[in-house]
């Protein structure tokens, strides 16, 4: 009896935001991996006796498809390097910031973050200029060195790498302020018995900073990471994948398949890819902090 | 007694209660009808500038028609595609729309057009010979037609009349092989200044559909079953510009051209195949002592049939085929093809009209960048009408083109891997056409 009405008001509590999980979240990702495994396109919208099921054929296909391997390849260069340049930037930042000496912190903090706030496609018109390989900002700092003039954008093998730079530029301020919340949380005491027992600076950030900033390093990279493989909007907006798809992302191949030219089955396909990815990402994440701190 | 008593009163109460309701009913129901016998809302969906403007046709259009009511909403470029499709897939698109004319067989596909054949059969207004000829194909798909051009788009050359006479030409390359020879002078003289004779953007599909429609390429073939670029007349096309790539004639990697009119103003290049809506731009941002130094032509011609075939753009007006209101909606589209109406539009917009005979007003008379335009419209053809042609134009035509004119694939290489990618996406409308012939 006792545990019939704990059932009862377990179901009363977690009924609505169960039901909401349902309907706005399961369901759609069963139907789109139902999707995945058809061929919906723009002739089964018009008549649906136009679609086929074709199994694993979308996700073959995929196997199979040069610019999804492309996308893919892209998507890691970002991932991998753009993602520790990105926690690491952030660090650097909240460290400094952090430090007593500092006046003006306030200020700081609000300039680093404001490119956070600001909205994507207003930034990239200015990246745009910034990268303009004839009139440039970048270029023209770079001629006072005797370097380039380079087509930051429009060389494929400078895009991604411009990409990167604007994104790392547009995203360490959020990072910045989880970082500055996790190191004022470590004790202060720490620090001023190493300094007791004579440790340097580079020792005390190794030795007490690095290990306390666990938890939110790992945090952090995990949030970054997940963020990292759904690059979309830079690439959306400044290059639209371009040069020679050398900045085509996974996220933007899929919303191109999908939603461009309404190849819904095999876009769904590229989304379940994904999500495999990110999976499989955050778990060897997850493993590698539990060995190194626990 | 009393609970009797009670009762009447209460009855007699309900009965007045009941009285009103009905008097209320019969007046919302009265008023509702006369409203409804009235006046017809019409929704109208536009896109981009064009959507913008044509509000302001509306007042006229509603005096002419006072039961008629034209509401419209304006839906930018970039997200028409996806909105449409959508507004489609929740049965919410509206009773009359414009449709860039490429995407009429995508929506034909999806079975939301309506057939205009018996209307324009019985209309005072419209009718085939009214418009270009090649822009009014795009609209017909096995014989039905399911729109009527609204404005009218094509490509030709601009070109530096200056430059041009630098090297001793006094008119526009008429041939390929013109084109190309006058190409190599201008570079020729101005080898040491950095400078291109054409800007052939690596990232537009648009002049390798041209040139291969000019030298009579079908694009596709066997119905539009299979891909056809490795064919022998796309390749010659190709490889004529890819030409222009690999003889330094043309820059590959100024994608970032990001001020053409500055470029164009400096001799960066002196030819560009591009659209009516750089007329605008070109007399707005050039500086006023070049505004007499470039002029328009239509497209050189790989024979002696000057001039060469164009893209025939532009955008239709459709009806929804579920719409409840197609007489009416017919209406508006009449209105908005009236002589008089498009020549105003033209004037608030500078859309090219689509109506033949409104080129003849002095407006485009007096403007000399205009001829080149109505002589190119004359000679229009329009591409594969199917609905995987855009995906195969701008997803795949442009992706090979930008390879092997940045020299990663050769031109055949680049051919043989574009018409794999092609057969691909067409598979399933060949499935669909071995599917109903079974039947």
């Amino acid at each position: 009896m006792k545990s019939l009405i704990n059932k009862n008001i377990l179901i009363l509590f977690l009924g609505p935001s169960l039901a909401v999980l349902i309907v706005f979240f399961f369901l759609p990702v069963l139907a789109a991996l139902l999707l995945s495994l058809t061929d919906f396109d723009i002739y089964s919208l018009g008549n649906i006796s136009y679609l086929r099921f074709i199994g694993f054929k979308n996700y073959n296909g995929l196997m199979n498809d040069p610019l999804f391997w492309k996308a893919l390849k892209n998507t890691f260069y970002f991932v991998v390097v753009g993602g520790p340049l990105s926690v690491g930037v952030s660090l650097g930042a909240a460290v400094l910031l952090n430090s007593k000496f500092l006046p003006l912190k306030k200020l700081f903090r609000l300039v680093y973050f404001l490119p956070v706030v600001t909205t994507l496609v207003a930034v990239s018109v200015v990246w745009r200029y910034i990268y303009h390989p004839r009139f440039g900002l970048l270029n023209y700092f770079l001629s006072f060195l005797n370097i380039g003039p380079f087509d930051w954008l429009g060389d494929p093998a400078l895009a991604m790498p411009s990409i990167i730079l604007m994104a790392v530029w547009k995203n360490f301020g959020y990072n910045m302020i989880i970082f500055i919340a996790g190191l004022q949380n470590i004790p202060v005491e720490l620090y001023e018995s190493a300094s007791i027992e004579g440790a340097g600076a580079w020792q005390k950030f190794k030795h007490i900073t690095i290990p306390m900033l666990a938890p939110t390093t790992l945090f952090v990279s995990v949030i970054t990471m997940i963020g990292y493989f759904q690059l979309f909007a830079e690439p959306y907006v400044m290059t639209q994948g371009g040069p020679l798809n050398s900045t085509l992302s996974i996220v933007l191949y899929m919303y191109q398949e999908g939603f461009r030219w309404w190849s819904i089955g095999y876009s769904t396909a590229i989304a379940f890819m994904l999500f495999a990815i990110i999976l499989i990402g955050t778990i060897i994440q997850f493993k590698l902090q539990k060995e190194k701190y626990v | 007694m009393i609970s009797n008593f009670l009762t009447k009163i209460i009855s007699a109460k309900l009965k007045i209660f009941a009285f009103f309701c009905l008097l209320i009913t019969v007046f919302l129901l009265w008023s509702c009808s006369q409203k409804r016998e009235k006046v017809v809302t019409l929704n109208f969906w536009a896109m981009g500038v064009e959507g913008e403007v044509v509000s302001r046709l509306v007042p006229q259009f509603e005096k002419e028609f006072p039961n008629i009511k034209v509401n419209v909403q304006q839906i930018p470029w970039t997200a028409a595609h996806e909105k449409l499709i959508t507004a489609f897939a929740s049965e919410t698109l509206p009773d009359v729309f414009q449709l860039g004319n490429t995407w009429i067989p995508e929506f034909n596909a999806l079975n939301a057009l309506a057939p205009l054949n018996n209307f324009i059969n019985k209309s005072p207004i419209v009718s085939a010979g009214k418009y270009f000829e090649g822009i009014w194909d795009t609209n017909i798909i096995d014989s039905t037609i399911y729109g009527i051009p609204w404005y009218v788009d094509t490509r030709v050359l601009f070109y530096r009349k200056d430059i041009l006479k630098s090297v001793g030409y006094s008119y526009p390359p008429k041939t390929w092989d013109e084109l190309h020879s006058v190409c190599v002078k201008i570079k020729g003289k101005y080898k040491n200044q950095k400078k291109y004779a054409i800007l052939i953007p690596t990232n537009e599909w648009a002049p390798f559909v041209i040139f291969g429609m000019q030298n009579g390429s079908g694009l596709l073939k066997d119905n539009n079953r299979y891909s056809d670029f490795s064919g022998k007349k796309f390749e010659e096309a190709f490889d004529f510009l890819i030409k222009f790539y690999r003889e330094k004639l043309a820059p590959v990697d100024m994608q970032q051209v990001l001020n053409l009119y500055q470029a164009f103003a400096e001799g960066f290049f002196t030819f560009y195949i591009t659209g009516p809506w750089n007329v605008t731009e070109m007399k707005k941002r050039l500086p006023k002592s070049l505004q007499s130094s470039w002029m328009t032509a239509p497209l050189p011609s790989p024979d002696e049939n000057y001039p060469g075939y164009s893209l025939a753009g532009g955008s239709s007006l459709v009806l929804n085929k579920d719409s409840k209101n197609l007489d009416y909606a017919w209406k508006w589209i009449e209105y908005l093809s009236k002589s008089e109406t498009q020549l105003y539009f033209y004037k608030l917009v500078s859309s090219l009209p689509a109506v033949k005979e409104v080129w003849n007003d002095s407006v485009f008379v007096n403007d000399p960048y205009m001829k080149a335009f109505y002589i190119q419209l004359n000679k229009t053809k329009a591409t594969p009408k199917i609905p995987e042609w855009e995906q195969i134009v701008f997803s795949k035509i442009q992706q090979y083109a930008e390879a092997a004119a940045a020299g990663k694939m050769n031109p055949e290489e680049a051919l043989r891997l574009l018409d794999k990618d092609a057969n691909k996406i067409l598979e399933k409308r060949r499935w669909i056409i071995d599917n109903l012939a079974a039947k």
